[in-house]
């Protein structure tokens, strides 16, 4: 199969951008002075950001990629089984019983707890009640979603005002620099679902088609659908440990990929988690410089700039290939 | 080759096969005619092996143990009955989806599944179609689509449920002398569910009639569409019209009074 232009041409732009996002700074545009201490600090603080926003957005793309496909569901995005809010709860209690003091990794490590415990409870409910039928995990994953919601909103009335400032800040979702280890242990889990998902593509491929189809086809559905929503569990909990909530990647990245490169999750899986990483470090970058020196919330760009793009693609499409 | 022997199968706690026993011998080809209900689908569900069933299931000459999902998806392949519509492949693509059992875990399809797929869409007249979107076929090009994949899949076994439901009588007929030439060229087994009565004597030499979850009948079309058999099954008068200039029996039911 040749690769299309639109696949080259991605394939080009993206080192292009992500070496641009590393010169920008709330300073102003251009490589930091590596002579001196402080310039050499400043470039590696750039580079941890951009690696963080390259992991996060690649896991969010490729679990959006996964569960739409799993889940036969256009508007299905990795947050939709209730990871966002079992982990923004995870994040408040962290906050508010001030383990954040003891170690910087308590933040994570809770947002990740109790987002992956919430995706593991949802799938094993859906499991049990509709043999992962896909309306029974919406259902499962909103409810659950609501009841962590309403948890969370009782945790904020009780918090005090700094602890509820922190813990909106963590759930409007940022990647400030963390540290390399934090990083790393996000991208290597990451990594590992990436392997899982795409060990299953010809299997996600023919799940297209519904599952009694598939399983026709050979796919064994009754291991590949757990397999599946664990390692999307698995991606994005990772994700929102390291940065919160960040939105709309998981849900235009893949979508926009399906028309530009086609549906093929043998090539829309890693051209997901190359072109969410890069869509959400360029974001990172407009963020931190559209109203220098202060920063807007990344999601804020996520949504600003991909929603547009995303309603060009389908009205282009509509046009390209009119309703029979 | 597909053995069954005393098979008893429930769905959501209702029993919905009922000690059915059934042997379908390699290449032969058979219609599967019952009322709404009387188990046709669970019958074709525990030959795939969705329905979990009592009783002996042998399939493709899984003589030993039960074949594999994937090995079995080798050796029989089932026509899907709809395809959803907003598909986003090409019909090369889809096609190529019937190859999913042979394709390696990390690699791309091999030459020889490019091969099956062009042979398979060359068979069902498609291969002009092969960029076209999905979304942009026609009624009667998805059901031979439908029918090229279950093809590529290079199966010993057809199974098929209604496919020529949404078809006019000039696609039905395409779609059986497509049937009736594979079942020829390729030696194929054959077992479709037909509501159609007329048109499964026309086609099939041999009739399973299905009511209740049993076996109410099996052998030629003229042994099996007799008035009385067939106003059992179904529960309401019919007349049956042999008309053998055309090879066929005419099942018409009678007008009846509300």
């Amino acid at each position: 199969m040749n690769l299309p232009r639109t696949t080259c041409l991605l394939l080009l732009a993206m080192p292009v951008a992500l070496v641009l996002c590393l010169l920008a700074g709330p300073a102003g545009f251009g490589l930091p002075d590596t002579s001196t201490l402080a310039g050499r600090s400043l470039l590696e603080l750039r580079l941890l950001r951009v690696a963080t926003g390259f992991v996060v957005g690649a896991a969010l793309a490729l679990s959006g990629c996964a569960l739409q496909a799993v889940l036969r569901n256009a508007l299905a995005e990795p947050y939709v089984l209730g990871v966002s809010s079992g982990g923004s709860l995870g994040a408040a209690l962290v906050i508010v019983t001030g383990l954040t003091q003891t170690t910087p990794l308590a933040l994570p490590s809770g947002a990740f707890a109790v987002g992956g415990l919430t995706l593991l409870l949802v799938c094993l409910a859906s499991g049990r009640a509709g043999h992962y039928a896909p309306n029974t995990l919406i259902l499962v994953g909103v409810v659950a979603g609501s009841m962590l919601s309403s948890l969370l909103m009782l945790v904020l009335a009780l918090a005090s005002t700094r602890a509820v400032h922190s813990i909106t800040w963590w759930m409007l979702g940022n990647l400030q620099p963390t540290s390399w280890p934090l990083v790393l242990t996000v991208a290597a889990l990451v990594a590992v679902s990436a392997a899982l998902l795409f060990s299953q593509s010809h299997a996600l491929n023919a799940l297209l088609l519904g599952r009694s189809t598939a399983r026709h086809l050979g796919v064994e559905t009754r291991l590949v659908l757990p397999l599946v929503l664990g390692a999307a569990a698995l991606a994005t909990s990772a994700a929102v440990s390291l940065s919160g909530v960040i939105g709309f990647v998981g849900l235009i990245v893949p979508h926009a990929l399906r028309r530009l490169t086609g549906a093929n999750h043998r090539h829309l899986l890693p051209a997901a988690a190359l072109c969410g990483g890069t869509f959400l470090v360029v974001c990172d970058a407009l963020a931190r410089l559209l109203f220098a020196p202060r920063e807007i919330p990344v999601g804020v760009v996520t949504a600003l700039t991909g929603g547009p793009f995303f309603l060009y693609l389908l009205l282009r499409n509509v046009n390209g290939h009119p309703p029979s | 080759m597909i053995h069954l022997e005393h098979i008893r199968a429930a769905y959501n706690g209702q029993p919905v096969l009922n000690d059915v026993s059934l042997h379908l011998g390699q290449g032969e080809r058979a219609a599967l005619v019952g009322p709404n209900g009387a188990g046709k689908s669970s019958l074709l569900r525990v030959i795939t092996g969705q329905l979990p069933a009592q009783g002996l299931r042998r399939i493709a000459g899984g003589n030993s143990a039960p074949l594999g999902t994937k090995e079995l998806a080798r050796r029989l392949a089932v026509v899907p009955q709809e395809i959803p519509q907003d598909i986003p492949f090409e019909a090369y693509e889809f096609v190529l989806l019937g190859r999913t059992a042979y394709l390696p875990r990390f690699g791309g399809p091999s030459p020889a599944d490019h091969a099956a797929v062009k042979d398979a869409m060359t068979l069902t007249h498609t291969w002009p179609l092969r960029q076209r979107p999905m979304p942009a076929m026609s009624g009667g090009e998805r059901q031979r689509l439908a029918l090229a994949m279950a093809l590529a899949a290079q199966p010993e076994i057809l199974l098929l449920d209604e496919p020529t439901s949404h078809l006019d009588i000039r696609h039905r007929m395409d779609l059986m002398a497509l049937l009736l030439r594979l079942h020829r060229e390729r030696q194929m087994t054959l077992l479709m569910v037909v509501h159609d009565l007329t048109l499964a004597s026309q086609f099939f030499p041999r009739i399973i009639l299905l009511c209740q979850g049993a076996i109410l009948a099996d052998g030629a079309p003229t042994d099996v569409l007799q008035p009385d058999l067939l106003q059992a099954a179904y529960g309401c008068p019919v007349n049956v019209i042999p008309l053998p200039d055309f090879a066929a029996t005419c099942v018409l039911p009678s007008v009846t009074a509300l």
